[in-house]
């Protein structure tokens, strides 16, 4: 099977990458480009672990071939920190112990992110649906919305 | 498997129609990505549609509203227009999957997968959508409750595919709504699906109506006999009794886990029932 060559921006740099053409793009990060933030929880879309940014669009890498990236711009989880220095979100998450074995950490971040860029000043109702495809298994959801709705007040107010 | 991203609907059609093997259009990927990684369809030929521009516009045509294929479901709910003239249809597609799959999945693709369960299917059927199919041989006009055969096999022809969705004008004192039943709140599969489209005179007598289900049947269908319940009432109790009475009777459900026969039936005229109530309410400009 002849590879496909595809051109794209991952966070900000231009990376060029060979995939095959039935490739899930989230194999594409992790396994070609060393990018192995985005989890693969299911591989079909249901558990939001491999979320990251196409275009300025929430999905799941695993829902998206390699092939489809030629000419898009892709944000993952690995350009959410400025160097050292956390994403608030980041750093709420931590303080609010939003995490415990952080599977899905990434995925939640990725789609909070997405979130409070397009809604500043979210319900719980909507920090909760929109959050909805992101599965966590261990901290029973409260503290990771805690952690969002509390990092969107310090945003506004900052 | 080949990959193309063709940029217009000639060069789709061409790749489709000259493939031997298996050809599979993909638009947001969130069915037929599903379906590749469980070896449902293993397609020698995956013709990607999101580069062909013209197929992500949403465009006033004769007073209705034209959805190109590629427009993900995130897109058509941004799209104040068509949310204010069928917030039933928007409705429908935005229950389709989480923010990530509603960033992907268009209408289309939802349509042409043939998912008895389909959440935009009855909505749009009530709504009286038209697929436009290109193919090979030209392009023809299809009621989208023709689309499907049965589950997850199409009346489309080798090389055709659907290039858009018109939803037609709306007049006055005119909504839809679209209700499903699932155990949770968000992210299943419709139990039963309910559309309803209306349209009142000045006084609130509904002049026209079109009720469909889904996940009832092999396949998403119209029920005559409740529109025909709605129209020439005030939709009153009595005419929602009556829309209730024949949904329940139309439908021709499967036991499974998730629900027995006696329950879908039910359930088919109570969610017609709340759907109509909406339809009317935002008909009439009290919802
Ligand atoms: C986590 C998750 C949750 C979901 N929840 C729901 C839900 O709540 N309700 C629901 O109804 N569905 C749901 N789905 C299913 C799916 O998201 C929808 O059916 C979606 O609308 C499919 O659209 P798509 O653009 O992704 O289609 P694709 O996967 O790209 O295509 C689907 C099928 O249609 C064909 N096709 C697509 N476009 C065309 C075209 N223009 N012409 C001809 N053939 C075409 C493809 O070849 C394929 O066979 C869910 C899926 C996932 C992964
Ligand atoms: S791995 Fe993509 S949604 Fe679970
Ligand atoms: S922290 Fe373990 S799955 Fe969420």
């Amino acid at each position: 099977m002849s590879q496909v060559h595809v051109h794209t921006k991952i966070n900000g740099d231009t990376t060029e990458f060979l995939c095959e053409a039935d490739e899930p793009l989230l194999d594409v990060l992790r396994d070609r480009l060393g990018l192995t933030g985005a989890k693969e929880g299911c591989g079909t879309g249901d558990c939001g672990a491999c979320s990251v940014m196409v275009d300025d669009r929430l999905v799941c890498s695993c829902l998206v071939l390699g092939a489809e990236a030629e000419g898009r711009t892709i944000e993952t989880i690995e350009g959410m920190a400025d160097g050292e220095k956390l994403h608030p979100l980041q750093q709420k998450f931590l303080d609010h112990a939003a995490l415990q074995c952080g599977i899905c950490t990434p995925g939640f971040l990725v789609a909070a992110k997405a979130l409070l860029d397009h809604n500043p000043d979210p319900t719980e109702t909507e920090v909760r649906y929109w959050l909805a495809g992101n599965l966590c298994r261990c901290t029973g959801y409260d503290k990771i919305v805690r952690a969002v709705m509390d990092t969107a007040a310090e945003m506004r107010g900052a | 498997m080949r990959f193309e991203a063709p940029t217009t609907v000639e060069d789709a059609v061409s790749l489709l129609a000259a493939e031997s093997g298996m050809a599979r259009v993909l638009a947001g990927g969130t069915d037929l990505l599903v379906q590749m990684k469980s070896g449902i369809s293993e397609p020698d030929l995956v013709v990607d549609i999101k580069r062909i521009a013209a197929l992500h516009e949403i465009s006033e045509e004769d007073g209705g509203f034209r959805i190109g294929a590629a427009v993900p479901g995130i897109a058509l709910g941004e799209h104040a227009g068509v949310k204010a003239a069928w917030p039933g249809v928007v409705e429908g597609t935005e229950l389709i999957g989480s923010t990530q799959v509603q960033g992907r999945a268009t209408m289309v693709g939802n349509l042409c997968n043939c998912s008895p369960a389909a959440d935009s299917v009855p909505a749009m059927a009530a709504a009286g959508a038209i697929a436009r199919v290109v193919g090979p041989n030209g392009s023809r006009d299809v009621p989208v409750e023709d689309i499907a055969q049965g589950p997850g096999k199409s009346t489309l022809a080798k090389g055709e595919l659907v290039d858009s969705v018109l939803l037609p004008a709306r007049p006055d004192h005119a909504s839809d709504a679209y209700l499903r039943f699932i155990p949770r709140t968000e992210m299943d599969i419709a139990v039963v699906g309910c559309g309803v489209n209306l349209v009142l005179d000045a006084n609130g007598t509904c002049t026209d109506a079109r009720v469909a289900l889904g996940a009832v049947a092999a396949r998403i269908f119209l029920v005559p006999a409740a529109a025909d319940a709605l129209i020439g009432t005030s939709v009153d109790d009595a005419a929602l009794d009556a829309v209730a009475a024949a949904c329940s009777a139309a439908a021709t459900p499967i036991d499974d886990k998730r629900g027995t026969v006696e329950f879908r039936k039910k359930v088919s005229g109570v969610l017609a029932r709340r759907a109509a109530t909406i339809a009317r309410d935002r008909a009439k400009g009290t919802a």
